[in-house]
């Protein structure tokens, strides 16, 4: 593999311009990404499929593709093919740009994390800032969806998402700052290799914190306020369908894939594992799963908490809880 | 006349509270200059959690409900009057078109009435048979209760399990009767058709078997802590409260008053059958959960004795014509059917149709219970109250 120097040197000696060879780079880069999430996306559904249909005595897809592994193909075809329905009175603009930026918002997140040595997009020094920050952008996305749409239930699941992922940033990013202490760095890859021991065992209570805010952060059971079918229809993407809901549900999986990796790198030692670093990505991949599996599991057993209820459990418990381990963790290094 | 004044008090402090919502923001300091409005949100008919079709205007502060209209007709199908224009036994199967999750109390609920307008006697087989069906049905009707009402809670999983139980029960009676839904098991002076062999035991068999999952399954609703915090102290209502509004059912158990039909006027032979009617004290949306839940387990406790019971002989009141034409005169008889207290009303100029028949169903009363149970309540809990008056459509309109 040529390091960066080598090429910059082949670009000068052929004269293709710097600008060309960063651009070709990144491109290269972003479709890396992009295919390699394409890929997370099909296989995580696949899989929330089967683990649901599991846990509720069901076969889950069995038709489409060997043991059903191409339902969501399928699905894309058939959601592809739907007509482009507007609603009457919808902002134009606000409606179609949401589903983008949620996307967008999600896919961002990814470019930072380490999934194995070296195998990363970017490695920032301020990472973990990085992808605590830009993905939140994502509530604006879900704002306008709500508002865009012209409907009320819509209104409702948008406005319920901003109450709700602008409380859980809060405590979110405070049950992180004990593995800042820790690992002496924001950069992601610095954190991984800092793990002799992984950090769920040295932070337990800014794991827990972590993964609950998670849960709320990525709207999933019990915090699915902003799409509870029970009284919203649907939430913010009521009014979407066809090709501009399959973004929402993209944007959904690729915030899970997103949080789960981040949980891997942060809590359970990232790429490390018995065998030579070349099992690194693998080793990611199982940790990746396992974290999956967790939260699709929690999906599938809880019932919803309400609103209150869920802006009383961060506000009052997450948040005082990241504080205490912010403390804690300050004495026991300080000792 | 103190009922009256009580419920007097109730729609004063509701106009109070409304009153209260809906000037919010305009009254208070610091907040002038900030319109505030209540949405106005139509909750169905065509919604997830509308039970069928049921419409609401909800007025909706923020997350409060300050105000609920509830719209029905939807599901009108003029089953009295059809009554007018068929025989005695050709009604049968529009009852089991009402309250279509628990088709056989309703048929019960309608021979019962015509047995006690022709005075039909029963033969003893029919009876406990009609008490097995019955329990039976009860048990299928509140399973789908819990479902939909965890389903409601944001869990779709315990559907699956509940659901799993009522498809035993529908085959036992597809067994039985070749129906799985809407049933015209009975008839005046008995029921249609005696089990097939070891059918009993395959009650027996399931009766136990749902004995050991339900423990299992209120583990998973009701012990769980997020149900719980959504459920407990959300729109109780008070025993005055219920027997004021007319609720019947669990729902009143739920609140604390000891009325069960099957205790207070006994049928059939729930005499000689030894159960407890369930009461709760605190009337809240989990109370009314677990009352339905404990049903179940008296229920199942009603079918084993009623299966130890049975004696052989006859399922049809032998000598009974072909068209049941009982003097001229009215009478009136209700059961407990699983969502309350189920009449029927009939008056004969004996003539083989009916002159006029008057459907009381439990629905109808508990639906109107709606705006003053969950007026002040969460969006959210509006949609489990609603559930967990356990009401259903086909009975509401008729």
């Amino acid at each position: 593999m040529l390091t960066s120097v080598e090429l910059v040197e082949f670009a000068a000696k052929n004269g293709i311009p710097i600008w060309a060879l960063d651009a070709s780079i990144a491109l290269v880069l972003a479709l890396a990404v992009f295919s390699l999430c394409g890929l997370g996306v099909i296989v995580l559904v696949y899989m929330e499929r089967k683990v649901s249909a599991d846990i509720q005595l069901r076969l889950g897809p069995t038709h489409v593709g060997p043991r059903g592994t191409l339902q969501l193909i399928a699905d894309m075809i058939k959601l592809l093919s739907k007509e482009d329905v507007f609603p009457k009175h919808a902002d134009r603009w606000l409606f179609r740009l949401a589903p983008a930026l949620v996307f967008i918002a999600a896919f961002t997140g990814l470019m930072v994390i380490p999934i194995g040595p070296r195998l990363v997009v970017q490695d920032l020094n301020v990472g973990l800032l990085y992808v605590l920050a830009i993905p939140s952008i994502a509530v604006a996305g879900l704002i306008m969806a709500g508002f865009g749409s012209y409907n009320k239930y819509a209104m409702m699941g948008g406005l319920r998402a901003a109450a709700q992922m602008v409380s859980y940033e809060v405590p979110r990013a405070l049950s992180v700052i004990g593995i800042v202490m820790l690992a002496g760095s924001a950069k992601l890859s610095t954190i991984v290799d800092a793990q002799g021991f992984w950090y769920i065992f040295l932070q337990p209570i800014g794991f827990m914190v972590f993964l609950v805010s998670t849960l709320a952060e990525i709207n999933r059971v019990p915090f699915d306020m902003p799409e509870a079918e029970s009284e919203l229809v649907h939430g913010y993407s009521t009014e979407y369908s066809g090709m501009r809901y399959a973004f929402f549900l993209f944007g959904e999986y690729i915030a899970l894939i997103a949080a789960a990796a981040l949980t891997v790198v942060l809590f359970l030692g990232g790429w490390h594992g018995p065998g030579p670093e070349l099992l690194g990505p693998i080793w990611f991949a199982i940790k990746f799963f396992g974290v999956v599996f967790v939260i699709m599991w929690v999906r599938w057993t809880l019932p919803r908490f309400r609103i209150d209820q869920v802006m009383d459990l961060g506000w009052k418990v997450l948040l005082p809880l990241a504080l205490l381990n912010i403390l804690i963790t300050g004495i026991v290094m300080s000792i | 006349m103190d009922k009256l004044e009580q419920l007097k008090t109730t729609k004063a402090d509701l106009d109070d509270l409304s009153a209260e919502f809906s000037s919010n923001g305009e009254s208070e300091e610091g907040s002038k200059d900030i319109k505030t409005d209540v949405l106005t949100i139509n909750f169905g008919p065509q919604h997830p959690s509308a039970h069928g079709v049921f419409r609401g205007v909800f007025e909706v502060d923020g997350e409060i409900i300050v105000g609920i209209e509830p719209h029905i007709g939807y599901l009108h199908r003029c089953f009295e009057k059809i009554a007018e224009h068929r025989t005695y036994t050709q009604f049968i199967p529009f009852t089991d078109r009402m309250d279509y999750l628990s088709s056989m109390l309703n048929n019960w609920g309608y021979v019962i009435s015509v047995e006690k307008l022709a005075d039909v006697a029963v033969p003893e087989r029919a009876e406990y048979l009609r008490v097995i069906v019955g329990e039976l049905n009860r048990i299928a009707s509140h399973l789908v209760f819990l479902s939909t009402a965890a389903i409601e809670a944001g869990a779709l999983t315990p559907y699956f399990y509940y659901f799993d139980e009522r498809e035993r029960i529908l085959w036992l009676f597809e067994q039985l009767c070749g129906a799985r839904f809407t049933y015209n098991y009975m008839r005046v002076g008995g029921v249609r058709v005696d089990t097939p062999d070891g059918w009993l035991d395959d009650v027996l068999a399931f009766t136990e078997r749902l004995e050991k999952t339900m423990v299992d399954y209120d583990k998973l609703l009701l012990g769980n802590y997020i149900f719980k915090k959504r459920m407990k102290g959300v729109a109780p209502f008070s025993a005055e409260q219920a027997l004021d509004w007319g609720l019947t059912g669990p729902s009143l158990r739920a609140s604390g008053v000891n009325y069960d039909v099957r205790k207070a006027d006994p049928y059939s032979v729930y005499p000689r059958i030894d159960f407890d009617a369930v009461v709760l004290c605190n009337g809240d949306n989990l109370d009314r959960v677990i009352a339905r839940s404990q049903e179940i387990k008296q229920s199942i406790n009603i079918i084993k004795q009623a299966v130890a019971q049975v004696p052989d002989g006859r399922v049809y009141s032998p000598g009974m014509p072909r068209y049941v034409t009982p003097p001229p005169g009215e009478a009136y008889a209700h059961i407990e059917s699983s969502r309350g207290d189920l009449g029927f009303y009939i008056v004969s100029d004996g003539s083989p149709k009916p002159y006029r028949v008057k459907i009381q169903g439990p629905s109808f009363g508990n639906l109107q219970v709606l705006p003053a149970i969950a007026t002040g309540s969460f969006f959210s809990d509006a949609v489990l109250i609603f559930g967990t008056l356990d009401v259903v459509f086909g009975e509401v309109d008729r």
